[in-house]
């Protein structure tokens, strides 16, 4: 019959209208401002609307969703910062758009150079967030943030973070992303064991006699 | 050589012996094919597609190299019936080429040569409307060959020294302000230049026009420009129309407001920091670019990729075809006049997807997914509350197939969609292939041509599914492979997930920053979800690609546009160009 493909059409229309205050019946009022809600929405099992009430709600970030990068510092015991970077610059050489700028530091005295920066800065403008820094770093010194709301009166200098602006403490990394940071830390462990068995070995020949 | 890599090797060892006078053999290290003369391209390019019957020019494009004072141009043939391809390039004089054009063989050069002249100057004898085709008309210089430097322009190659150790801060607007590298043509003035372009085009066309439409009816012939702000253009993408009545006579793509010279970023880039870049072709498709570079780099390097990493380099890919097509689908009913219903109904599905992507690559689109040798993570333990196999088990069983049923149901028997597209922008066969169209453009035309089976790369050739053909070439049977390959691809998906080895290698070797791929020349193309995507990649033996050509499926299959498009209704233009499927981001490079 002519016209039956057009009606057809219009019961799938229906079928989603119906479909969208399904959800709202399974949950009463609930269905939105509420996590668990929004997992059964935004999932497999969501049969209505994929709506989020952007911002007074947002998606949930996955753990390895990247935005610009930051800079791990290991907080000591009195207090002070301890930079994991040393400056060694392979971020800034595997940067696909070049917005890395590393200073490297010099010692003083000798003038030989210090494995820690002087100066860090990052053009969050050219940044593409791909994600290498992060990916190449040697010293799991550089992570991908996940704060993607940057927006900014000044595109000139607020847009170049410098050092201050980077930093950030390993445990707000162990936060954003709890899983890669429990396997990295067990690999760290497992070289410092290695590092320290090593020492041991190399004390305990060093202090053996000498059989002639 | 890696065994699952495509190959452009085993050609006829007959070709320099049949053409004794104009063709050798290319023996520089690490090059395949022959080198014909200029004098003998036109006759041994006829037996190449008539003798030998490599009916099918993928790709042509050029390569500087300033050392021997030669620009060449290389060619890529290959036979829809299948197999390898057959690699021919000309030498012209770097102060002053010029190659017989190929338009007249093979149409579907007709674009890529225009590229040619425009980023490296070689004009091209013969060619029906050689004009630049990315730049725009005042532009000086050629844009691709070695010495020509952009503004902003650093150093040849990545990392910059300014980076480390000594990292100052600077942007680059400040420190070298717009000027410097700028090249205007002699006695540029501004205020008195008109765009030849735009002279050239409208000659092109006007003496078509004139009164009268040799009806009953007296009709004013009428240029019309579509876009390129114009929301049925994708982007930003110009049409020249030339309208008797309502009718098209003639129509004239203009391309290149989105151009940012990939290529040339390409080249100064080292071969990892291309992977990125690749996103942003057709970002819509990322995996899928991710994967042809990937392969045409590996094939150089001859690195063989973990089974597991196979796999999921084939789900990725598959899933992006999904997305690519839904995407395609819902945005030609928009097109239809079907405002967003449909277009939201199918990328809903996209969205599940994308949030799959995220959790495991890190980005919804510009996935920067795959490496040289693999993958660059494997699957997370878990999306959102859900075990991620368990997510992927019911994605690709029950939820996608469901969509897609219920697409059908909702679109394909509609007497409007019907009506509007049946018979719309047909493409026969024999034009379809000598044009190069691509990807569902060609298989709705009934060529039964799909690298995943003609040509197949990565394990392809261990799934059972069917290559989708149409026989009538017009928009709705385009809908329809869309469709068809849909379904195709969630059955690939599915024998994936089923099959797909726990545990294991993601990464063949380290994760190296630097590589250097050893030096000579490679095509790795893959079947995007937009048609035949290829990487051309030269390297000389350094860390950085001395050629990177991108053979964009949308640009190539845009040839044709105007062929398609004569004689049908305005409205049908805008239907016929969203059945195409175009992605700006990959057309003007």
């Amino acid at each position: 019959m002519y016209g039956s493909g057009i009606l057809a059409g219009l019961g799938v229309t229906l079928k989603h209208f119906i479909d969208s205050y399904v959800d709202d019946l399974k949950f009463l009022g609930q269905r939105y401002y509420n996590p668990a809600s929004l997992n059964q929405r935004q999932g497999t099992r969501g049969k209505g609307v994929f709506t989020v009430q952007f911002p007074e709600e947002k998606l949930p970030t996955p753990e390895r969703f990247r935005f610009i990068p930051f800079l791990l510092y290991d907080e000591k015991p009195d207090g002070t910062h301890d930079d994991r970077c040393t400056s060694c610059g392979i971020c800034a050489k595997v940067c696909p758009p070049q917005c890395i700028w590393i200073k490297r530091s010099n010692d003083p005295v000798t003038g030989r150079p210090v494995p820690q920066p002087a100066a860090f800065y990052i053009d969050i403008d050219i940044c593409m967030n791909c994600g290498y820094c992060a990916e190449y770093c040697p010293f799991d010194a550089i992570k991908m943030d996940h704060d993607y709301e940057l927006a900014s009166f000044d595109r000139t200098s607020a847009h170049i973070f410098d050092k201050q602006k980077l930093d950030k403490p390993v445990a707000y990394y162990a936060s954003l992303r709890p899983t890669d940071y429990a396997a990295e830390e067990l690999v760290r462990a497992e070289e410092e064991a290695k590092k320290a068995a090593k020492k041991a070995d190399a004390a305990s020949k060093a202090a053996a006699p000498v059989a002639v | 050589m890696s065994a699952t890599a495509p190959t452009v090797a085993a050609v006829p060892a007959n070709l320099a012996e049949h053409f004794p006078a104009g063709v050798v053999a290319d023996t520089r290290k690490g090059y395949e094919g022959y080198v014909v003369g200029a004098a003998q391209l036109l006759q041994v390019a006829g037996a190449i597609r008539d003798k030998l019957g490599y009916n099918y020019l993928s790709s042509v494009t050029g390569v500087d190299y300033p050392e021997s004072n030669q620009i060449e141009v290389v060619y890529h043939a290959f036979k829809t019936s299948g197999g390898p391809g057959l690699n021919f390039k000309v030498q012209a004089d770097r102060n002053d080429p010029v190659v017989p054009s190929l338009v007249g063989l093979y149409p579907g050069a007709e674009f890529q040569e225009r590229e040619i002249f425009d980023m490296y100057g070689v004009r091209f004898d013969g060619h029906p409307d050689l004009r630049r085709i990315l730049m725009w008309d005042g532009f000086a210089g050629y844009p691709l060959r070695k010495d020509w430097k952009e503004p902003f322009f650093e150093e040849d190659l990545k990392p910059f020294a300014s980076r480390w150790p000594g990292g100052d801060v600077r942007r680059s607007e400040e420190s070298d302000p717009f000027g410097a590298n700028v090249q205007y043509p002699p006695e540029f003035d501004p205020y008195e230049w008109t765009p030849e372009t735009e002279t050239a085009i409208y000659k092109l066309i006007q003496p078509k026009a004139g009164n009268g439409n040799g009806g009953h009816l007296k009709t004013d012939k009428l240029i019309v420009n579509i876009g390129p702000q114009h929301p049925s253009t994708h982007g930003v993408f110009r049409m020249v129309v030339v309208l008797d009545g309502e009718t098209v006579v003639d129509l004239k793509p203009v391309m290149g407001y989105l151009h940012r010279n990939h290529e040339k970023i390409g080249e100064r880039n080292t071969f990892l920091q291309n992977m990125p870049y690749t996103d942003r072709l057709d970002y819509l498709a990322s995996m899928s670019n991710n994967h042809a570079y990937a392969l045409s780099v590996e094939r150089l390097m001859g690195v063989k990729v973990p089974e597991r990493a196979e796999y999921l380099r084939v789900l990725m890919v598959e899933l992006t075809r999904i997305c690519s097509h839904m995407w395609a689908i819902g945005f030609l009913l928009n097109d239809l006049g079907a405002f967003q219903t449909p277009a939201l109904y199918a990328i809903k599905e996209r969205e599940l997807i994308l949030d799959f992507f995220e959790a495991t690559a890190g980005s919804r689109m510009m996935c920067n997914y795959m490496r040289f040798g693999g993958v660059s993570r494997d699957l997370p333990a878990a999306l959102r509350d859900e075990n991620t196999m368990d997510f992927l088990r019911d994605l690709v069983n029950n939820r996608l197939s469901y969509a897609i049923d219920e697409l059908d149901r909702f679109l394909t028997h509609s007497e409007i969609l019907r009506s509007r597209c049946i018979g719309v922008g047909v493409l026969p066969a024999e034009k379809a292939i000598a044009y190069s169209a691509a990807g569902p453009l060609l298989r709705a035309s009934g060529v039964d041509y799909d690298l995943r089976r003609a040509d197949p790369y990565s394990i392809y050739d261990r799934f059972d599914f069917n290559v989708c053909t149409r026989p009538n070439g017009d928009v709705y049977d385009r809908y329809l492979v869309r469709i068809d390959e849909m379904r195709e691809s969630v059955r690939i998906c599915q024998q994936v997930v089923a099959g797909m080895p726990t545990g294991g290698e993601i990464l063949a070797g380290k994760p190296q920053y630097n590589v250097r791929v050893p030096a000579g020349e490679s095509y790795g193309r893959v079947e995007n979800p937009k048609g035949e995507l290829g990487f051309y990649v030269v390297s000389t033996g350094k860390t950085n690609p001395w050629r990177y050509h991108v053979r964009a499926p949308s640009f190539v299959n845009l040839t044709l546009l105007g062929e398609v498009c004569k004689g049908h209704k305005i409205a049908d233009v805008v239907v016929i160009l969203g059945s195409i499927d175009i992605v700006l981001g990959e057309v003007d490079r």
